[in-house]
């Protein structure tokens, strides 16, 4: 089942277009590692999955339902962190998960509050104020927060930002467990590939706003299979060639020109098989891992 | 409903700043009775030249409940400063911080979420007006003790007898309530307009201290829309204070002078209130959550 | 017949005295009349050692909006009063209380002078004006319109050195013996009354003061009604 249904959303502030005809799913039980250089339009995405940003255009479906109509029964079903881990100084880490336990619609009893304190490690500071905590201890809140209720979507956004590599890996840990050992599905946004790469079973990197990539992780970080790029005099001729060939599997839906992730010795097939179908071919580059194309993508000022 | 009133209400109730507005109250009313207290007779005396020239008037003047009339005149104009110090950053405040985004993922709508804190707010609003009753009525009648109260207006004096005050007093407090509600629900609409905490406070403030200059100055070109300002209305409070008297000039127990302005300035500042929350809520249901 | 207040008048020569000296001569027998009438009242008065009694003020001046009140008023001789509001604030006219008719009869210090009748609510009195012989008192002319057959006092009329000019008028009832009022009524003269807006701290529109209230805003009356006299019972000399 989809837990997440993005059909071709797109958000345009003024003049700029934060998100452009964006479609994805996410499965139940799925890891979802959504890639993005900083502004590149994934906070945007996650705000509309939230319905904190109104989508210009598009549908959003949350469990079956679209989340315009049905908002409110969704969002009881979903924890989330947004970016920073913005929280009331003036508000200890167990007041913060009491306050955000009452504006739940299902009942949510102490021991669920002090288990959630645990799960996040902050047991030992719980009746701290917030102002005296690290940047860390904060975020860990922020995924108390999000936890409180024991929702079965946690949307995650740049959860590790600015945090240490300790608190780097608990995060990582914490979004295994809950996959693994609780069966939620988590949707887990970063700037950073080495992150997501470890946690993921899916992968969405989209780059202005736009879908770059996208797929199995194992499929995608596959080490026996190379990124691809094809330069044509008539890319419409050559991709409507590949649609109809067995190339067409490896094909990376990308707007701005004809990549492929492919075995690497499929590649002198791929120039062949163009080549016979009377493609006028420029050049065909190769990039070792989605790391380098993920690299190349995101620099790339195109 | 209820639970997002109390959770803004328990936020209130935890924030430093809500207790600013209670101490600077306190201070202010402490200092001015105690001036009152130690030099009160010079200022009665000052007020009363012409009147003692034909009339020799004996009795406590200077008792708790003029005390309250004179704290009322002079706070209910700056109460509202106060009041905008929470209002105007109900929600704004919340974008400052980033928590906007935590709240409004919860599964309760933004319209229930805006009514919710427009209710705590009101509610600070209406517990700092009774703070100041508290000071302002019942301590200056416990240091100043109760007689009529003898009200000095522009062209003439009002004795209001002393078991004719009290309700007098309830009515200008809830009067006051609506007032100051009115200045909540502007500070709200700031507030919703904002992404920062100061902007709003100082908006409604200069707001507030704008249409009150418009208000009070007696320039023709002004009287047009003074009838449509809410600063003009809020002064009515003091219509509780005025006798109507019979054709022998003598006042009616119990009766208040203009009642129908009483009323008018309601409707006015009722129909701002509403205007100003519909609007906060308009805006903040359109508005895209980017802090 | 008190003669001693003409030498008074004399010695301190003053313009006013020559000329009441002069008025006194010719109208000397007139006064002989007068003098008795004025001390038929005095009489009347003196059966009463003191009293109080209580009694409903109602106070009618322009700029003043007070309702009824109760006022408790004491008399201890020779001219001891003190009007006392019942747990309120009270408006007097200012030295009008003092010039009461015992604190004008009392002193002695005067010269009484007929002038006419006049009719008064039906009642044809005898107009008296005392012309005070000492310089200290506090008034300067008073005219007393007294009824010859009961030697009550109606009205008087007194011309103040210091706050101006006082009418007091009175009606009688169950204790006309002792000469005490049911309702008196005293008026007097006002001045502007007028505070400006930046200290009462009101801006609102101005109230407009109608045409007839101006007219009547010079004059102001204060009017109590008595009841429940306790004549000669003792009054203690703390009430004053």
């Amino acid at each position: 089942m989809s837990v997440i249904e993005v059909q071709d959303i797109s958000k345009q502030f003024g003049t700029l277009k934060a998100v452009d005809s964006l479609s994805f799913e996410v499965q139940q039980g799925d890891v979802f590692g959504f890639l993005g250089q900083n502004g590149s339009g994934k906070s945007t995405t996650i705000r509309m999955l939230l319905s904190l940003i109104h989508p210009s255009s598009g549908s959003i479906k949350l469990f079956g339902l679209p989340l315009k109509e049905h908002r409110n029964e969704l969002l009881e079903k979903v924890g989330a962190i947004i970016e920073r881990p913005d929280l009331y100084p003036y508000l200890t880490a167990k007041e913060h998960l009491q306050l955000f336990a009452k504006v739940r619609k299902k009942h949510i009893t102490t021991s669920d509050i002090n288990a959630t304190l645990e799960k996040v490690g902050l047991s030992n500071r719980s009746t701290d104020r917030v102002q005296t905590f690290s940047l860390g201890m904060k975020q860990r809140l922020g995924i108390g927060i999000a936890l409180v209720h024991n929702p079965s979507l946690i949307i995650l956004d740049e959860p590790t930002n600015g945090l240490d590599p300790q608190g780097i890996a608990d995060i990582r840990h914490l979004i295994q467990y809950l996959a693994k050992e609780e069966g939620k599905t988590v949707f887990v946004s970063s700037h950073l590939l080495s992150e997501i790469e470890q946690v993921a079973s899916q992968i969405l990197i989209i780059h202005k706003g736009k879908k770059v990539a996208g797929g199995a992780t194992r499929q995608l970080l596959d080490p026996n299979k190379t990124i691809v790029h094809i330069t044509t005099l008539n890319e419409e001729a050559a991709l409507k060639a590949i649609k109809v060939s067995t190339f067409a599997n490896y094909l990376l839906p990308r707007k701005d020109g004809i990549y492929f992730c492919m075995p690497q010795e499929q590649i002198p097939l791929l120039h062949k098989a163009l080549v016979m179908a009377d493609i006028p071919l420029l050049n065909v580059e190769t990039k070792n891992s989605l790391e380098d194309y993920f690299l190349q993508v995101t620099s790339n000022t195109q | 409903m209820w639970k997002l009133i109390s959770v803004e209400l328990y936020k209130i109730y935890k924030r430093p700043r809500t207790y600013i507005a209670f101490g600077a109250i306190a201070a202010l009313i402490v200092v001015i009775q105690l001036g009152l207290k130690i030099d009160g007779e010079s200022y009665s005396g000052f007020l009363m030249k012409d009147i003692n020239d034909t009339l020799s008037i004996e009795g406590k003047i200077l008792n708790g409940y003029l005390i309250c009339y004179i704290l009322l005149q002079l706070l209910l104009v700056h109460v509202p400063l106060l009041v905008a110090l929470i209002a105007a950053d109900m929600i704004s405040g919340e974008a400052n911080l980033g928590t906007l985004r935590l709240i409004f993922t919860t599964p309760y709508s933004r319209t229930q979420w805006v009514m919710a804190k427009f209710v705590a707010a009101s509610t600070y609003t209406i517990l700092l007006l009774i703070w100041l009753a508290f000071l302002a009525l019942f301590v200056s009648i416990w240091i100043f003790g109760t007689d009529d109260l003898f009200l000095m207006k522009s062209n003439y004096v009002v004795l209001i007898t002393e078991g004719d005050v009290m309700w007098r007093y309830v009515g200008a407090f809830v009067f006051a309530a609506f007032a100051l509600m009115t200045v909540t629900s502007l500070g709200f609409l700031m507030s919703s307009l904002a992404n920062n905490s100061i902007g709003p406070i100082v908006g409604t403030m200069s707001a507030i201290v704008f249409l009150t200059i418009l208000s009070t100055l007696n320039i023709p070109l002004f009287s047009l829309i003074k009838p449509y300002l809410f600063t003009t209305h809020m002064n009515n409070w003091k219509e509780f204070f005025d006798l109507q008297v019979n054709a022998d000039n003598e006042a009616i127990k119990g009766s208040i002078l203009n009642i129908a302005k009483i009323k008018n300035s309601l409707i006015v500042l009722t129909l701002h209130i509403i205007l100003f929350v519909g609007a906060s809520v308009l805006i903040v249901k359109k508005k895209d959550i980017l802090s | 017949m008190n003669r001693t207040p003409y030498k008074n008048t004399i010695t301190v020569a003053s313009k006013k005295a020559i000329l009441l000296f002069l008025l006194c001569v010719i109208t000397s027998t007139i006064n002989a009349q007068a003098n008795m009438l004025i001390e038929k009242v005095s009489q009347k008065l003196a059966l009463v050692n003191d009293y109080t009694a209580t009694g409903i003020m109602k106070t009618d001046v322009a700029f003043i909006k007070a309702s009824l009140g109760k006022v408790k008023v004491y008399f201890k001789k020779p001219n001891q009063l003190k009007i006392k509001k019942e747990g309120g604030i009270s408006l007097l006219p200012k030295g009008g209380v003092s010039v009461s008719l015992n604190s004008l009869l009392n002193t002695k210090q005067f010269v009484a002078m007929e002038s006419g009748k006049q009719l008064f609510k039906g009642k044809e009195l005898q107009v008296i004006k005392l012309i005070p012989t000492d310089d200290a008192l506090d008034w300067v002319i008073s005219t007393l319109w007294i009824d010859p057959a009961t030697a009550l006092v109606y009205k008087t009329f007194t011309t103040t050195k210091e706050n101006g000019t006082y009418e007091v008028t009175m009606e009688y009832g169950a204790h006309a013996q002792y000469g005490l009022p049911s309702k008196i009524i005293f008026g007097f003269n006002t001045k502007d009354y007028k505070l400006p807006s930046g200290i009462t701290l009101e801006f609102g529109e101005e109230e407009p003061v109608s045409k007839a209230k101006a007219l009547k805003a010079k004059k102001g009356t204060i009017e109590i009604t008595y009841s429940n006299y306790s004549i000669n019972n003792g009054v203690s000399n703390t009430m004053f």
